[in-house]
């Protein structure tokens, strides 16, 4: 019926995800992190798009609303967090945010 | 599928390796906006345009804003008015901008040649479409959806209130002053910290 290659759009959406998920693993600032956190729900979004449109169904399109809105509300919680965490140990490298490692395992160590 | 689809890809995939290489935040920022703004052509171009609209009002706008305000309050030092001068380099902004004419120019050529559904071959799929089904079939989704919403708002204001510090009644004197105790603790963090 749709006369588009679903195979190219999953293909973009995995580049796009891949590349949000290198981000995670290697930058240090938690900015970026969620940056590229928000980089791989738009790539989710974008599959199960392509996956509706496929299908002629709008149950795509409808989870992409759903994962707009847990996006925003995660992006929200997330930057408060940020903010506190500023506020808290002036700096938002994620290697120097230890607080909640457990004391006694440094202390064997 | 449209020669649109194949420029928009490679303008998402370019704009999205540039952010996770840049160093500044802001940059970072502003190529994410061109990313998701090709991401919202690549939907249209997949018969969504409700989406491709949300894409934009609510990624590209909201959310990138968000994100911009908090670089924004996070930076106020004094290395500011550096960052300032720095902005002003074509280095910064040429980039962006040259991702975005490309968009720009796909913009241009449909609406000069007019949008029929011969360009965008795939059949659209209707907002009255969209709409019927979210509240028939998927209200308890979307009522879910305002919860998770409601929670966000309220944990959002509740961590980001700089909150003076909260002792439970047993730590603390009558007159809401903190133990000695409490203060030797406190003070041992601050030089752990240091």
């Amino acid at each position: 019926m749709s006369s588009f290659n679903a195979q190219s759009v999953l293909l973009v959406a995995a580049i796009l995800f891949v590349l949000g998920l290198i981000g995670v693993l290697t930058r240090k600032n938690i900015i970026f992190i969620l940056i590229s956190i928000e980089i791989m729900l738009n790539a989710a979004g974008l599959a199960f798009v392509a996956a509706g449109s496929k299908w002629g169904q709008p149950d795509g399109q409808i989870m992409f609303l759903f994962i707009l809105a847990m996006a925003a509300s995660e992006i929200s919680v997330a930057l408060a967090l940020v903010m506190q965490a500023h506020h808290q140990h002036k700096t938002l490298d994620v290697a120097k945010l230890t607080e909640l490692k457990d004391e006694i395992e440094h202390a064997e160590m | 599928m449209s020669i649109l689809f194949y420029i928009s890809s490679a303008v998402a995939i370019a704009a999205t390796i540039m952010v996770i290489t840049r160093y500044h935040p802001i940059h970072a920022l502003l190529y994410l906006v061109v990313s998701f703004l090709a991401i919202a052509m690549i939907f249209l171009s997949l018969g969504a345009p409700f989406v491709a609209v949300l894409e934009i009002i609510l990624y590209a706008g909201a959310i990138v804003v968000l994100l911009i305000f908090v670089v924004m309050m996070l930076n106020l030092g004094k290395d500011t008015a550096m960052q300032e001068k720095l902005w002003l380099d074509p280095k910064t902004w040429i980039g962006p901008s040259i991702l975005a004419v490309v968009l720009l120019a796909e913009l241009v050529a449909l609406l000069v040649k007019g949008t029929t559904n011969a360009d965008i071959q795939v059949p659209v799929i209707e907002v009255k479409k969209i709409s019927i089904s979210l509240y028939r079939e998927y209200i308890i989704a979307v009522e879910l959806a305002g919860f998770l919403l409601m929670a966000g708002i309220v944990g959002a204001a509740h961590i980001g209130k700089h909150k003076q510090r909260y002792l439970h009644r047993f730590l603390q004197n009558s007159d809401g002053t903190i133990n000695a105790e409490e203060m030797k603790t406190e003070k041992k963090e601050e030089l752990i910290n240091k």
